[in-house]
């Protein structure tokens, strides 16, 4: 079957089998940052957004995709860029397998709630696995990016001032 | 994985129900665990046009689409006012956010899955489950039911004074519970639902009226060793029927000194 | 320094995070073979027949494998110098399956859909035999798991397949047993850990493909690519020489890799068929046909004086190796020599094993590798026995551990040449507030708030064995090659030995491009386990570097027309200390290549003779549940040793990641087989790791010592941060409960059901 979508921005037309997930559609259509680390929905490394909201791409349907709206790592590299920095700051990226869908869930969290509480960011978090870190240098790198996001707001409004 | 034939975003309500008595094909919810399934389904009905996605609040009551997300009940501040948190505490545990931004609550009560959290806490409320051919009744009617092949249109959590509390016991903070337990106080009536049992969850009716409205330690004590005598548990590898018996008493009585809401 | 012991950040960390495609099936050609295995469903079985033609006819099916096809020379699949002490039972494929989940056939096809569908029409007939999946009947039982003639040992490891015995041994000091009777106070205790899954994000793959001058080329996720090039010669009967192995970015391997899991497969679909193919196991596969921690059953027996004085211990493991003897007859060693030494002046000690083949998944290499199942036992043993003394278990250890300067007998006989254990356990204490949470606070509503303890030592490489390499090359315009054989799994090696590089040749960091692990073209490096890396390969860096110098000295003397010795290298120049004249590093580096016949290449290949032990203390504070059982993990502090860390932030994060596996598998981290010998807990549904919410906090400190046979000081850290929880927590559970849990996991229930049966611990 064919649907229509758009990816990271671009209009999208696809050919897909009725069984085929989101997560192999945009693997095939380049967006390799998309990992996939369990088959039980358990893990959250195929985070992508789906119309805007954090989803587990192995999970569904590429057909439900169809007029929607998808965004992977691939489109959001600036975001990327900026807390990924935090977090290679504090050397928490380890082997990476897990990051693309951790920092795509932290640029949701970021979204949903500006200034989360500790309990926030790992309740948020919790569907991110990684088995390297210990999780403790992902919290430090959250909240480093924290305070650097609330100074830079804060210059900003003293530039507006 | 789950080999999928045809997919329909179907149209009408109508035509769902229609397709789906083909054994098969099966409606689609939130499509979690698809990959688990080695089966073949002619049609995979998606439901995801029909617009149940959402809650609707009045003064009588919450009606809950479907195709509603546990995430949207998660943060529907209605329900969790009504609840006192307690639909929040119910989901907040499952797997993760982006899991709860894809299943649906009409998957999890039609599922009827023993572990489910969302059917022990719709299960302790007053509330009624509306199916396409079915209509409406009793949630308790539905869970104790075989599956058929209705379509669940959305839910209805009557709006009655209550007091609600849920609490569940799992062996690590995000896993299948090995046991769930709500407990709620409606129009000073106290009823706990308990599941994970492992089987499907049950209500257990305060019949010996042993809690008062607000009630003491003893009343909830007494109470939650009347849920354990009339519990059945069983074994599964997360634990053992004796030991879900233990936890069963001590989450009704917590949760019973812990109502809150409306 | 510039460069040693600051938090230099990865050299791939931003293409990591932006999440570039750098992984092994990110970059494998898309029209590779797909490669699936077929698999026992039998513990125990011979293929009594087996029928692959209809699933030739799959259209895309390009070839379907039984054990027919493959070669009949055993070999092992263990990532371990040669000769390897882990004995020579595999084939590619077996007629005799021997755990549920051993390969029956290989299909490779278009897709994976043709392959899935044509694995389905393979028919095969089985003669289903009993299995054996108790270790202790294993040992000398009826069933064999190896019946085999061809089955052999290379090493005298105590062997004997027709006993189901894959390793056997005993090392000891003094009498035992008469210091034992001697003592006043003795703990005689069983103690019990389980198979657990590395659960690496990144499952087991590979790709391979035929280049263009007819060699085998194998790229995988793999922490050995020299010993892989060895086990793929063994497995396919190829010379070494038509085979090259390259690893790509790497998705956690933590010793999982350290097995040549899933490279025979694909490489022998592509030397049979000459076309690329590619598998990627999937997290059932890995949970269930993978090479997990070796399940062990330790004895442990503990005696002291009645004021404390630690006199004899006493260690018996049986390990259960499964279907495969990989790192059987290995890790089963450091369960002994990795936790007895911990404690010194002691009058007697001994160490025997047993490891024995049953019909479970074959275990293999996982972080720690023995050291943390007889961490667990003897740091247990040690807590009861302190209880029974009565003493603060702080205060026992510091009466009897091992400090700098000690001869450990039973660690090789190896001095404790740098050893800040002490400074660890001081240091711990005060940063728990040990004193003020000793042993337990009531919290009310049924919580109890308690602390435990626990320390550890693991090695720095395998003394004698391990080889690291580095060679390092001038290139013109002054930047330096540096090519290495050692696999970096995300723990940040290649960062590491560029920052020690750095620091030796003064100059910066992003002058050091580091190429790793290419059979090819690095220089022999034995890989990265047995927390080696930094300790090894880290001195042949620091080696090469030193010869470096020399040589571009010499180089620029030579420019200068002033004799060696009289000039100077300061980083970036070249300069005659008689006139002051110089020559930069690029003009050196230019000159090399033009006219110029010396040499500005240096390869150093260093094995130490000794492995010191880094060192670590433990202490968590957990919150019980009274009522449930339930544990949660408050605080944990760690303080580690590992002589000079060389990237603070990467020492530090290993040290989080290694106590969060270790709570994962001291509190729900579960194997449990069905009576027919299924792994139940065969996804990430089933077999829990921590998640964010699990861990508590977690504040990692350092004590360091400065060890003189490692570069700068240094020694390990990969293995050793994984061992202290499982004692630690289990201490905790015993000081909020009065109970002790000598098995792992320590779930709710079996806490909750252990309380009510002994009312008398409150």
């Amino acid at each position: 079957m064919k649907i229509q979508f758009t990816l990271n921005g671009k209009k999208t037309e696809a050919q897909i089998r009725p069984d085929t997930t989101l997560y192999e559609l945009v693997r095939q259509l380049g967006c390799l940052s998309v990992k996939c680390g369990c088959e039980t929905s358990n893990c959250g490394l195929c985070t992508v957004f789906f119309n805007g909201t954090p989803v587990l791409s192995c999970s569904m349907l590429a057909a439900r995709a169809d007029g929607g709206r998808v965004e992977t790592l691939e489109g959001l590299q600036a975001e990327a860029e900026e807390i990924g920095a935090f977090v290679a700051g504090q050397g928490a990226e380890q082997c990476g397998f897990c990051n693309p869908g951790m920092i795509m869930n932290m640029i949701a969290m970021f979204r949903e709630l500006p200034d989360p509480t500790d309990q926030e960011i790992r309740e948020y978090l919790a569907g991110n696995l990684c088995r390297c870190s210990g999780y403790e240098g992902q919290m430090r790198a959250v909240k480093e990016f924290m305070k650097y996001k609330a100074q830079k707001e804060e210059s900003g409004k003293e530039a507006k001032v | 994985m789950l080999t999928i034939r045809e997919y329909v975003k179907a149209e009408s309500l109508a035509e769902a129900y229609e397709l789906n008595q083909k054994r098969s094909n099966r409606v689609i919810g939130g499509m979690l665990w698809l990959r688990l399934g080695s089966g073949n389904v002619n049609k995979a009905i998606d439901l995801s046009g029909l617009g149940l996605e959402g809650i609707e609040e009045n003064d009588e009551e919450f009606s809950i689409g479907a195709m509603t997300t546990l995430r949207q009940l998660e943060l529907h501040e209605g329900l969790n006012r009504y609840t006192g948190g307690a639909v929040r505490e119910c989901v907040r545990h499952i797997v993760g956010v982006q899991f709860r931004n894809l299943a649906t609550v009409g998957g999890s009560i039609y599922g009827r899955f023993g572990f489910s959290d969302v059917l022990t806490m719709f299960l302790a409320l007053d509330c009624q489950v509306e199916l396409y051919k079915g209509g409406i009744l009793p949630l308790e009617t539905f869970a104790a039911a075989p599956r058929d092949r209705d379509v669940l249109v959305r839910i209805h959590v009557k709006k009655r004074p209550a007091k609600a509390a849920y609490l569940s016991m799992r062996n690590n903070s995000t896993d299948f519970p090995v046991l769930t337990c709500a407990a709620v106080c409606l129009d000073g009536a106290w009823q706990a639902a308990i599941g994970a049992r492992p089987g499907r969850a049950v209500l257990i009716r305060d019949q010996e009226q042993l809690l008062s409205g607000t009630p003491t330690f003893e009343e909830t004590k007494a109470f939650a060793g009347y849920v354990q005598e009339h519990l059945t548990t069983g074994s599964n590898m997360r634990a053992s029927a004796e030991y879900r018996k233990t936890i069963a008493g001590v989450l009704v009585r917590r949760a019973c000194m812990q109502t809150g809401g409306m | 320094m510039r460069y040693v012991n600051q938090p230099v950040i990865k050299s791939d960390a931003m293409a990591l995070v932006t999440g570039k495609p750098v992984y092994m099936d990110d970059i494998a050609p898309r029209d590779c073979l797909v490669v699936k295995l077929l698999r026992s469903p039998h513990a125990h079985a011979l293929i009594e027949d087996i029928s692959v033609d209809k699933a030739l006819l799959v259209p895309g099916i390009e070839a379907v494998f039984t054990y027919r096809d493959v070669p009949q020379e055993r070999f092992t699949l263990a990532g371990q110098t040669y000769p390897e002490p882990s004995p020579y039972d595999r084939l590619i494929l077996d007629r005799r399956l021997r755990y549920v989940g051993d390969p029956v056939a290989i299909v490779a096809g278009r897709d994976e859909a043709c392959v899935e569908k044509a694995m389905k029409l393979i028919k095969v007939t089985y003669q289903v035999l009993q299995p054996v999946l108790d270790p202790h009947e294993a040992l000398d039982g009826e069933i064999l798991v190896h019946p085999e003639e061809n089955w052999k040992a290379l090493c005298p490891v105590g062997a004997d397949n027709k006993r189901n015995l894959c390793a056997s041994a005993r090392d000891e000091m003094g009498d035992v047993d008469q210091v034992l009777a001697d003592c006043d106070v003795v703990v005689d205790q069983v103690y019990r850990t389980k198979a657990n899954q590395q659960a690496m994000m990144e499952t087991f793959r590979t790709y391979t493909y035929m280049d263009h001058n007819g060699r085998l080329n194998i790229v995988s996720s793999t922490q050995i690519v020299f010993h892989v090039r060895r086990i793929i010669a063994n497995a396919l009967g190829i010379p070494k020489s038509r085979i090259r192995v390259t690893k790509p970015r790497i998705g956690g391997g933590f010793g999982a890799k350290q097995t040549s899991v899933s490279e025979v497969y694909p490489a022998f679909v592509t030397w049979k068929t000459g076309k690329p193919a590619k598998i990627i196991f999937t997290r059932e596969e890995s949970m269930t046909a993978s090479s997990p921690r070796h399940a062990m059953e330790l004895h442990v027996r503990m005696g002291a004086d009645r004021d404390g004085k630690l006199r004899a211990i006493d260690v018996y493991t049986l390990s259960n190796t499964g279907a495969y003897g990989e790192h059987g007859p290995t890790t089963v060693g450091l369960s002994g020599h990795k936790s007895i030494p911990l404690y010194h002046d002691l009058e007697a000690y001994r160490f025997a094993y047993d490891v024995v083949y049953t019909n479970r998944m074959s275990a293999g290499a996982y972080r720690g590798y023995g050291a943390t199942q007889g961490t667990f036992a003897v740091e247990t043993a040690a807590n009861e026995l302190a209880a029974k003394l009565g003493m603060d278990p702080v205060a026992f250890r510091l009466k009897n551990m091992v400090r700098q300067g000690d001869v450990m007998p039973a660690y090789y006989g190896e001095t404790a040449t740098s050893c800040a254990l002490d400074r660890c356990l001081l240091r711990a204490k005060e940063l728990m507030g040990w004193d003020e949470k000793y042993p337990c606070r009531d919290m009310g509503n049924g919580k109890v708030r308690s602390v435990g303890v626990a320390m550890t030592m693991q090695g720095s490489g395998i003394s004698g064995v391990d080889v690291g390499s580095a060679t390092l090359k001038l290139n013109d315009a002054g930047f330096y090659t540096l090519l290495i054989g050692s696999a970096d799994m995300g723990t940040g090696c290649d960062t590491i030995l560029a920052q020690i590089a750095a620091e030796c040749l003064d100059c910066d960091l992003d002058l050091i491009t580091v190429r790793a692990a290419d059979t090819d073209t690095s220089p022999y490096d034995s890989g990265s386990y047995a927390s080696s890396t930094t300790y090894v390969t880290g001195k042949a860096v620091e080696q090469a570097c030193e010869k470096m110098r020399q040589k571009i000295t010499e180089s620029g003397a030579a420019m200068l027309g002033c004799p060696a010795d009289q000039a100077e290298f300061d980083g970036s120049v070249v300069k005659n200390l008689a006139d002051g004249s110089q020559v930069t590093l690029a003009e050196i580096g230019w000159k090399s290549q033009s006219g110029f016949s010396g040499d500005l290449e240096v390869t150093v290949t260093h094995s130490s003779p000794v492995s010191p032990p880094p060192y670590m203390v433990g202490m968590a504070e957990i919150e019980l549940d009274k009522e449930t059982g339930s544990v949660q993990v408050i605080n944990y502090v760690g303080v580690v040793d590992c002589g000079t860390p060389i990237n603070s932030n990467l020492a530090r994060v290993q040290t989080e990641g290694g106590i969060g596996q270790g709570i994962g598998m001291a509190l729900f981290e579960d194997v449990q087989y069905t009576p027919a010998g299924k792994v139940r807990e065969n996804s990430f549904m089933q077999y829990k790791i921590p998640n964010r919410m699990d861990v508590g906090n977690i504040t990692v400190d350092f004590e360091s010592s400065y060890e003189q046979t490692g570069p700068f000081g240094a020694k390990s850290i990969g293995e050793v941060v994984i061992n202290t929880p499982c004692p630690a927590i289990a201490h905790a559970v015993y000081n909020a409960c009065g109970c002790w849990f000598r098995e792992l996991p320590i779930t709710p229930e079996k806490i909750l059901m252990k309380m009510i049966d002994n009312p008398e611990n409150p």
